[in-house]
């Protein structure tokens, strides 16, 4: 069976709320039905096959021709299959994922990956600001599964972080890491200030120079047998994630002592 | 008398008894322990190995399986794989547990991590990170569990759990009979030699070979087994004896596996590595034991296994 595809006709005018257009939600439903599904956030009315031409019938596999920073919630909730969108998205990509993969060929807005539990997701340029974390009034971000983004984010990517593993092969912006709770962040280019902070648990890993909070202390290098394995669990991955955590000299600061202090930052000693 | 039977066929000169060895049914695990070094691997897994021999009176047979390569083991290092055997998922877990947190969390430099899928898991870091005091790290990624705990040498990192089969085969055996002791225990080690490189299969026995093969029961009503005297070449003129007037020496190799096919597998190897040897330097028979049938549900006989 061929992919379901969704073509674009023409950029939106309104932010649209494309959580619908997930395998789950699309598998045993017909086209006619899918092109009727409603996906508009304002008072204008917008369909699906108002936005999209429809074609091809594999919901576990689902394509999406053309993107936009205005598509929200794309892949919202997804449990399996796969989504790929050609394009940029919106805010609150991937949100509560619990399995699938979701690949975004463009950048991604806010919020992508907030509260995931599961699956995969691969941005092939940026990402926005508080990338895997939570929205207001969450206690915490992202919970399981793996996100990807191959470009830059924005500032307090994996605030409130608790299990799970994010690689950022480019920059992260400022507070990247902020209020960890667990898990793993790999930041393959450089950090902006107060990386880490108010991290209670977790491992945060910088590429280059960053300015840490005043209360994070050094201790020492980092045991080789941890850094090694998750080298060859990101090698298939990221490339770039295996090269920094097997390059000599890692140096290893823990905190944030200002609140439970049992998180590490591994960065290279060079800029330690 | 146990696994005698008078209808004898032979290779290369070698008798071979028409009988069949009597395994039976038991749960067992599998560990990848690593280390800088494949000394310092091997150390911490013949210590959490040893005195396994028999669930009689260890609680659980181990082994080493196979010597890993950096390119094999989760964390790049050398490593070795290890076999546990018992008798129920309680003692299997008990026993796991205990060796390698006295074994090979003891051990410099060793990590530790599952050496078998199974729908079912048994704890491992799971029971043994309280050791940090709280200053135990889990980390989940790659689809697994690890914990790393802080020691005094830097960090032990054990994965959470390990998979548990209950498909598992203890008591595969070959009796090797020969004209003379140093006969009988050359054609033992050219057995043990050829099957320690069958996967997934263990002999627990010290270098892979028992010479007290034992019978169920005794005359001492407080022993549950005792020596099987129907081999026992000193007590040929008591009566019962399974052995020819050629035959000055017995030895036993008991094999555990984690399948029916690998404790098949190095009874085959080791019978053939027998046979090759020929009866004027090895083994002039080979048996197997047996309880007439009644209590193991698997049965390998010598004859399809030649």
């Amino acid at each position: 069976m061929a992919a379901l595809r969704f073509m674009l006709r023409a950029a939106p005018d309104q932010r649209v709320d494309l959580a619908a257009l997930v395998p789950s939600r699309l598998a045993g439903i017909d086209r006619a039905a899918i092109e009727r599904l409603p996906i508009a956030t304002t008072r204008a009315t917008l369909a699906v096959g108002d936005l999209f031409r429809v074609r091809g019938e594999d919901a576990e596999s689902v394509v999406i021709e053309g993107g936009s920073a205005r598509f929200d919630r794309i892949g919202e909730g997804m449990e399996g299959g796969t989504l790929r969108v050609e394009g940029d998205v919106g805010a609150c990509a991937g949100r509560s994922m619990r399995g699938g993969r979701l690949e975004v060929g463009g950048s991604a807005g806010p919020f992508l990956g907030s509260g995931m539990r599961g699956g995969e997701i691969e941005v092939g340029r940026d990402a926005g600001d508080y990338l895997g974390g939570p929205l207001a009034g969450e206690v915490a971000g992202m919970a399981g599964g793996m996100l990807l983004v191959h470009g830059h984010a924005g500032v307090r990517a994996g605030d409130r972080l608790r299990r799970g593993v994010i690689v950022i092969e480019g920059d992260a912006g400022d507070a990247v890491g902020s209020r960890m709770i667990a898990g793993t962040l790999v930041v393959c280019g450089a950090a902006g200030m107060m990386a880490g902070t108010l991290m209670r648990r977790g491992t945060l890993v910088l590429g280059g120079p960053a300015a840490l909070p005043p209360s994070f202390v050094e201790a020492g290098a980092p045991d080789p047998v941890f850094v090694r394995l998750l080298a060859r669990a990101l090698g298939g991955l990221s490339r770039p994630a295996a090269r920094l955590l097997l390059r000599r000299g890692l140096a290893r600061s823990t905190g944030d002592n200002a609140t439970l202090g049992q998180g590490e930052i591994l960065w290279p000693d060079s800029v330690a | 008398m146990r696994g005698v039977t008078r209808k004898d066929l032979a290779r290369n000169g070698v008798r071979i008894d028409d009988s069949f060895a009597e395994a039976f049914d038991m749960r067992a695990t599998a560990l990848v322990i690593t280390a800088p070094t494949r000394r310092w691997a091997r150390e911490a897994a013949v210590t959490m190995t040893g005195f396994a021999t028999s669930i009689i009176g260890c609680g659980a047979e181990a082994g080493i399986d196979t010597e890993l390569s950096g390119e094999a083991t989760p964390d790049g290092r050398p490593g070795v794989r290890v076999l546990l055997f018992s008798a129920s998922t309680a003692e299997l877990q008990r026993q796991l547990v205990n060796r390698v947190g006295q074994c090979v969390l003891t051990c410099p430099g060793t990590g530790c991590y599952a050496g078998l899928d199974g729908a079912e898991q048994l704890r491992l870091g799971d029971g043994l990170r309280y050791f940090g005091d709280g200053w135990q790290i889990s980390k989940k990624f790659g689809g697994r569990h690890f914990w790393r705990i802080p020691v005094m040498d830097g960090e032990f990192v054990i994965e959470g759990s390990t998979g548990l089969t209950k498909g598992a085969v203890g008591g595969g055996n070959l009796l090797l009979m020969g004209r003379s002791a140093a006969a009988t225990l050359r054609a033992a080690e050219a057995a043990v030699d050829a099957m320690t490189g069958v996967a997934d299969a263990i002999m627990p026995f010290p270098g892979g070979i028992a010479r007290s093969g034992s019978k169920i029961g005794s005359k001492y009503k407080a022993l549950p087994a005792s020596t099987n005297n129907a081999y026992c070449p000193t007590l040929r003129g008591a009566g019962g004896t399974a052995l020819s007037p050629d035959i000055a020496s017995v030895l036993e190799i008991v094999i555990d596996g984690l399948t029916p096919d690998a404790v098949a597998g190095a009874m085959r190897a080791g019978l053939a590595a027998v046979v090759a040897l020929g009866p004027e330097h090895g083994a002039v028979r080979i048996g197997a034991g047996n309880y007439g049938g009644k209590l193991g549900r698997h049965h390998f006989h010598l004859r399809e296994l030649t």
